[in-house]
């Protein structure tokens, strides 16, 4: 895609040959700088790290201690997300989680769909008006979300649709198409067309070089968008907020915690415990699919 | 349409949407087959592209230009009032600061995130550990703003300063041990818009080290040796080997975390809400819109923030294809 994607991780052990960046490392003396990098590190890690702990700590310690007083007086419970995720006590978080599950599956593979049949086109039918398509629909990733919020929900109040799921997996397949179209068709112009025009030689109609010669090629950059778009979804305040309303029937669990926020700013022990129920999901998939989400994320860098 | 109450009811609903989908994307790849003659292929373009055209003119071109023509309406959207409310926006208190706010927002975020990024991938470049190191830094793009918001809040908690009373937020107990006095830091304007944009740059600079690391990497090494035979000491190769070869990647990160950054919303909401003047256009945009009911204010916000985001996009645009050309 550009230059500047190479996987994210590059393996420790690699041949010891010295890049710039490790020369002026190593005359800027290792110490401090194995000293300046420890510092961001622990800056970057604390926070997230605190907020983990205190998840776990009883109530009244949470309120009355800081939570680096764990290590000299630790007390474990899982009390917190006991009261976090259940309906009758808490904050009811599982109910809000399950939207949130129901919300983001559908709303990357929708666009996933269309995308790769609009993409196909694109990349491999000639037809009149075809540069000037896709050019428009390039360019419509810059529009902000913002821009489209009012209007759509005046439409979908008007079709009947509002407070359903089907809302926010519309908006989200809408929002989502114009980035997986350039990602798929980017990826698509990559594969020679000496594959297709062998396939077509062959007799081969447009849905079966589609099944047969595109589609397994096409992992990578499914993979990609699939990741990106997952991660965009379940993170989504914006969109969520303005269709779902706030009861546990749509709205997924960014929207339940930031009213948790607002309504009980100091229930810290559901806050950390209800920001780790919502943290787990997107940090798994990022751990497994690393590689896939830094090329979706450049590419993705200007959407909505 | 009525939604089901129950996880069961919703997990169907969801398979249902999905097969609806693949359904509707069988049923074009299938009619298209009957295609024949001379403009066949025209017509499997067109069918291909239908569900696509419709979706985006419904609901991005049609709302976009909807929200355009709003913003030359009152409150309520039944009366013309020209450039009324742009001239709020550029005229009103409030709405200056919202204004003063975002600025500072755009000019601090994507330095600094882009600056640490970079200062960390070069410390961490061919050391042990180099991609545990780094997952550290990256970890949180993977975290909501709200999660980011929510732990931030907690590391920025305030008690009263009382014998018997102890923090429980990190930034006023080290203020503690060092011998001072909590503060309130979400509450002081306008150093509790820094704070927020913190949160910010906590998330971003993780991105910037990825995509600054990889090109660094990327750096061809009989330039690097080169400069080192010639004596070049480390400085000068940051300054005049690795800076000139990633610059095209460093300007693509500063765009990336400024469009980002104009268009956040979820911080400032769920950390204070916008009050204590923390608002920036994007969250006034929603307050306006959804909360005070003044679609005419909100929507001129939004056009506002869309014509703030057009040139940083193609500026950035401009810069990917150069960094492709190369």
């Amino acid at each position: 895609m550009t230059t500047t994607t190479p996987p994210a991780t590059v393996p420790v052990l690699e041949a010891e040959k010295p890049t710039a960046a490790a020369v002026a490392k190593r005359k800027l003396t290792s110490p401090w700088a194995s000293l300046v990098a420890i510092v961001i590190a622990v800056l970057w890690t604390l926070p997230t790290f605190g907020l983990l702990v205190s998840s776990f700590r009883p109530e009244r310690q949470i309120k009355t201690t800081g939570w680096w007083t764990f290590f000299s007086n630790p007390m474990l419970t899982m009390d917190n997300y006991r009261e976090v995720l259940d309906a009758e006590s808490g904050a009811g978080l599982g109910s809000y989680f399950v939207n949130s599950l129901v919300i983001t599956i559908p709303s990357v593979l929708i666009p996933l769909c269309l995308a790769t049949i609009a993409a196909y086109a694109f990349a491999w039918i000639k037809f009149p008006g075809r540069n000037i398509l896709f050019l428009a629909i390039f360019a419509l990733q810059i529009v902000p979300l913002q821009v489209t919020l009012i209007p759509l929900l005046t439409l979908y109040v008007d079709a009947g649709l509002a407070n359903t799921f089907w809302t926010i997996w519309l908006s989200h397949a809408i929002f989502g198409l114009p980035l997986a179209i350039y990602l798929l068709h980017n990826f698509m112009r990559e594969i020679p067309a000496g594959l297709l025009e062998a396939a077509r030689v062959d007799g081969a109609g447009h849905v079966s070089i589609f099944f047969r010669v595109l589609l397994p090629l096409m992992r990578p950059a499914l993979a990609a968008f699939g990741i990106f778009q997952f991660l965009w979804v379940w993170n989504d305040l914006l969109v969520a907020l303005t269709f779902a309303g706030g009861g546990s029937k749509v709205a997924p669990i960014t929207v339940a915690l930031a009213n948790l926020s607002g309504t009980r700013g100091t229930a810290w022990h559901l806050l950390s415990a209800g920001a780790f129920v919502s943290i787990i999901v997107p940090v798994t998939v990022f751990v497994l699919a690393q590689r896939y989400f830094v090329r979706g994320l450049l590419a993705g860098s200007v959407k909505g | 349409m009525s939604t089901p109450d129950t996880n069961v009811g919703k997990v169907v609903l969801m398979v249902a949407a999905i097969l609806l989908f693949a359904a509707v994307v069988g049923a074009i790849l299938f009619a298209a087959t009957f295609f024949r003659g001379r403009r066949a292929d025209r017509l499997t373009a067109y069918a291909y592209l239908a569900p696509t055209l419709i979706m985006l003119l419904v609901g991005l071109v049609y709302p976009g230009v909807r929200t355009i023509y709003e913003s030359f309406f009152n409150a309520a959207g039944n009366a013309f009032i020209g450039l009324d409310n742009y001239k709020t926006i550029f005229t009103d208190a409030d709405q200056l600061t919202v204004l003063r706010n975002t600025v500072f927002w755009v000019v601090v975020t994507p330095f600094v995130a882009t600056g640490v990024g970079l200062l960390y991938a070069i410390l961490v470049d061919k050391a042990r550990l180099e991609s545990f190191a780094k997952a550290l830094i990256f970890l949180p793009m993977a975290i909501s703003f709200v999660g980011a918001s929510i732990i931030w809040k907690f590391v920025y908690e305030f008690r009263p300063d009382q014998a018997n009373v102890k923090q429980i937020g990190l930034l006023n107990q080290v203020l503690v041990w060092l011998g001072g006095s909590p503060q309130q830091w979400l509450v002081d304007s306008p150093l509790n818009t820094f704070l927020l944009i913190v949160v910010m740059i906590w998330i971003q600079a993780g991105f910037a080290m990825t995509v600054l690391s990889a090109a660094i990497k990327a750096i061809p090494e009989d330039i690097i040796e080169a400069a080192r035979l010639d004596g070049v000491g480390p400085w000068g190769m940051f300054r005049f080997v690795t800076l000139p070869a990633i610059r095209p990647a460093v300007v693509v990160v500063l765009t990336t975390i400024g469009i980002g950054t104009l268009k956040v919303f979820d911080i400032v909401r769920t950390m204070t809400g916008g009050q204590f003047d923390t608002s920036v256009i994007a969250n006034e945009f929603y307050s306006q819109s959804f909360r005070s009911d003044n679609q005419g204010l909100g929507s001129a916000l939004a056009v506002l923030l869309f014509l703030l985001v057009i040139p940083i996009v193609v500026y950035n645009i401009r810069q990917i294809r150069r960094s492709e050309a190369l």
